[in-house]
């Protein structure tokens, strides 16, 4: 790409830098002592409000850049990603967000560990959280080094590592110094400006083929190379068993998972009631909704007006399909409007990744501070307040998202996303769901549950081809692959609800009649909930 | 479903301002605006000190929260079987039948892109589906409940 993109692009992604830290000493300057300030964010965000930041927390750049990229590479197979994507928020809105709003304080292990032995849920549910955050994290720097590289156009190392760097620095600021309160403002503006740069380029193609999509997806097909298979499934995943199973996998994983991630559940707290968390997931879903449908006419439109080839030269994995497209639309290279457009998609692509990576530090640091350190602290320490520790864990991620990232920079690390949602859906989803429908569920089962599903989760994905005995792995000169699926959900997941079964069955301990009824009290009707 | 709506559904106001109020602001409500579900032993029962779990109990068992209770679970349970199943084949045929996906419809269009906006359509009608059922049938119903316990539970030891 060439300079005139680069200033523009830079002056925009200082803008958005400087309007962000503007956002974050705002709302810094006071309250910002409690607890509830800090993780909460006050707990008074209307359902609008709360439904843009959701939106904001879960369109990261993957979703922006990666999925029009795979349709613009694969046609219909990129689809599948976004319709598992949008399809995941009923199981949040009908099984999660009301409930969880009722009887959690701040993390996904308050409503877990509210009927168990506290301190061995907390920490077991704590830890589940931390990996999942940690791994969903690494994907995002590792993916915001290249795509600024990729952006920018300067691919040198050094400017990658920086880049890496610099986002990790910022999403401790953001976090440490502005809590969920700011950290809530910045998702709201990144979803807006996300919105209107989706709606704005969805308008551009559209007019291009004067609003006829047949006609659109029949250039996409003719351009991609692969005619009318270009618009039906099997492109990229309908290859052998082993592949189809492995979107099976991957599926229910997306659809299981996104009801377990600690960063999508803690949004659920910054509302006053469940009514408005139920509202604010309604919000959100037409906003991923409609958010999806765009990208599939994103995608489609790269195909048809850049071409697979072209897209598939810049960026074997498509990633620059949009900017691409914009330049495109905007004129093409050298033109005025295609120079804005350009550097107004990657001025975007960065808010999205600036947004998500602050709102996972700031659950994972809730998680570290409010589970972690609570349950495993040695009694007769001095104990550090709650949120200074808070704060500092969010330092201590950061730094340790910054060195994986760092690491990982030159490795396929494609697989980390779907293992955080595999993760999620195998660990936390069952204990979670688990402790809120079923009477007879117990500590031992509850922690079952946990390690039950992480445990399986992280080791199948070692064992896999990700990790070894193939081209694309991680470690491509080894070969200790045992399983053959790259996501390890299809079995992982089953694994964690067994487990979590078994140690209710065999555990000693009787289900506590009366904290059932409390908590089902609770959950149902919101009665004493923070 | 329509059919089972309560007496309370008549006098449902939709967009409630109370719903959206915080409970610390507004602890003082005295109470006119719910409908009696339960009674209070705790008032002024003979009972010297009940506990908290003993009033959570209570709640438990009555016959409002069961109510509540079930109209969650009529609504929920079959709505995620469908939804799940749904999504489910889905996947499958997309990665086991690309040849039925692939049969055209009408002009570019086949049967996965159909399929697949299906579940877009699916998703936001169920969401939608999912809000009005809550918000008839169970929120008032819900809210009730919610300041008789916290009545009840008031100034209590767990």
């Amino acid at each position: 790409m060439r300079g005139d993109h680069q200033t523009l692009a830079l002056l925009l992604f200082s803008a958005f830098i400087a309007v962000t830290l503007f956002i974050t000493t705002w709302f810094g300057r006071n309250r910002q002592g409690s607890a509830e300030e800090f993780y909460a964010g006050g707990r008074l965000f209307s359902p609008m409000e709360n439904g843009f930041a959701i939106a904001g927390d879960y369109m990261s750049a993957a979703s922006f850049l990666g999925i029009s990229g795979l349709i613009a590479l694969f046609g219909y197979d990129g689809m599948l990603y976004s319709v598992g994507f949008l399809v995941a928020w009923l199981v949040v809105l009908l099984f999660v967000a009301e409930l969880v709003r009722n009887c959690g304080r701040f993390t996904l292990a308050d409503v877990v560990a509210a009927r168990m032995a506290e301190r061995p849920v907390r920490t077991a549910v704590g830890t589940s959280s931390v990996t999942v955050s940690v791994l969903y994290l690494v994907a995002q720097m590792v993916g915001a080094g290249s795509l600024v590289a990729l952006l920018l156009g300067g691919t040198s190392d050094a400017a990658r590592s920086w880049t890496v760097v610099g986002v990790g620095a910022l999403m401790v600021i953001y976090v440490s110094f502005g809590g969920m309160r700011a950290t809530t403002w910045i998702q709201i503006v990144k979803a807006v400006l996300l919105m209107a740069g989706a709606v704005a380029l969805t308008v551009l193609v559209l007019v291009h083929f004067h609003g006829n999509i047949n006609n659109l997806l029949n250039t996409a097909a003719e351009r991609s190379g692969h005619g009318k298979d270009f618009l039906a499934p099997g492109l990229r995943y309908g290859g052998d068993l082993t592949s189809r199973l492995d979107f099976i996998s991957l599926g229910v994983a997306l659809v299981l998972g996104t009801a377990g991630l600690p960063h999508i559940l803690s949004r659920f707290y910054t509302v006053p009631t469940a009514r408005a968390a139920r509202r604010s997931v309604v919000w959100s879903i037409g906003l991923i909704g409609s958010f999806y449908l765009m990208t599939i006419v994103l995608g489609f439109g790269a195909a048809a007006l850049v071409g697979s080839a072209e897209v598939r030269a810049s960026n074997a994995a498509g990633n620059t399909a949009i900017p691409l497209l914009a330049l495109h639309l905007g004129g093409g290279e050298g033109s005025t409007g295609g120079t804005i457009l350009f550097a107004v998609v990657a001025a975007i692509a960065f808010a999205t990744i600036l947004a998500v990576v602050a709102g996972i530090t700031l659950a994972s640091s809730a998680s570290v501070a409010h589970d972690l350190y609570a349950s495993l602290r040695r009694p007769g320490r001095k104990k550090y307040g709650e949120v200074a520790v808070a704060r500092i864990a969010a330092a201590g991620i950061g730094a340790v998202a910054i060195g994986l990232g760092l690491l990982a920079q030159d490795l396929n690390v494609a697989f980390l996303v779907g293992l955080a949602f595999a993760v999620a859906a195998s660990a936390n989803l069952p204990a979670l769901l688990y402790s809120l429908f079923w009477r007879g569920f117990t500590t031992r089962g509850a922690v079952w549950a946990v390690y039950g599903g992480l445990v399986p989760a992280v080791v199948l994905v070692l064992v896999s081809p990700v990790v070894s005995g193939s081209p694309t792995s991680l470690f491509p000169g080894v070969d200790f692959q045992l399983f053959p699926l790259e996501n390890p959900g299809l079995v992982s997941i089953p694994l964690g609800f067994l487990a979590g079964w078994i140690g209710t069955v065999t555990s000693p301990e009787q289900p506590d009649e009366a904290k059932h009824a409390e908590a089902e009290v609770r959950a149902l009707t919101g009665a004493g909930a923070a | 479903m329509e059919k089972e709506a309560g007496p309370e559904a008549a006098g449902v106001r939709l967009d409630d301002p109370w719903d959206d109020v915080p409970v610390s602001d507004r602890c003082d409500r005295d109470g006119t605006g719910g409908v009696a579900h339960l009674d209070a032993p705790a008032a002024a029962g003979p009972d010297p000190e009940p506990r908290a779990a003993d009033i959570y109990l209570e709640v438990h068992r009555s016959e409002a929260f069961r109510e509540v209770r079930r109209r969650y679970r009529r609504f929920v349970a079959p709505a995620a079987l469908a939804f799940l199943l749904w999504y489910l084949a889905y996947v499958v045929a997309a990665t086991t039948a690309p040849g039925l996906m692939a049969r055209p419809v009408a002009g570019a269009v086949n049967v996965a892109m159909v399929a697949g906006l299906g579940q877009f359509l699916t998703t936001f009608l169920l969401t939608w589906a999912y809000a009005r059922h809550a918000r008839l049938r169970r929120d008032r119903a819900a809210l009730d409940l919610r300041w008789d316990t916290q009545e009840m539970t008031r100034g209590l030891g767990r």
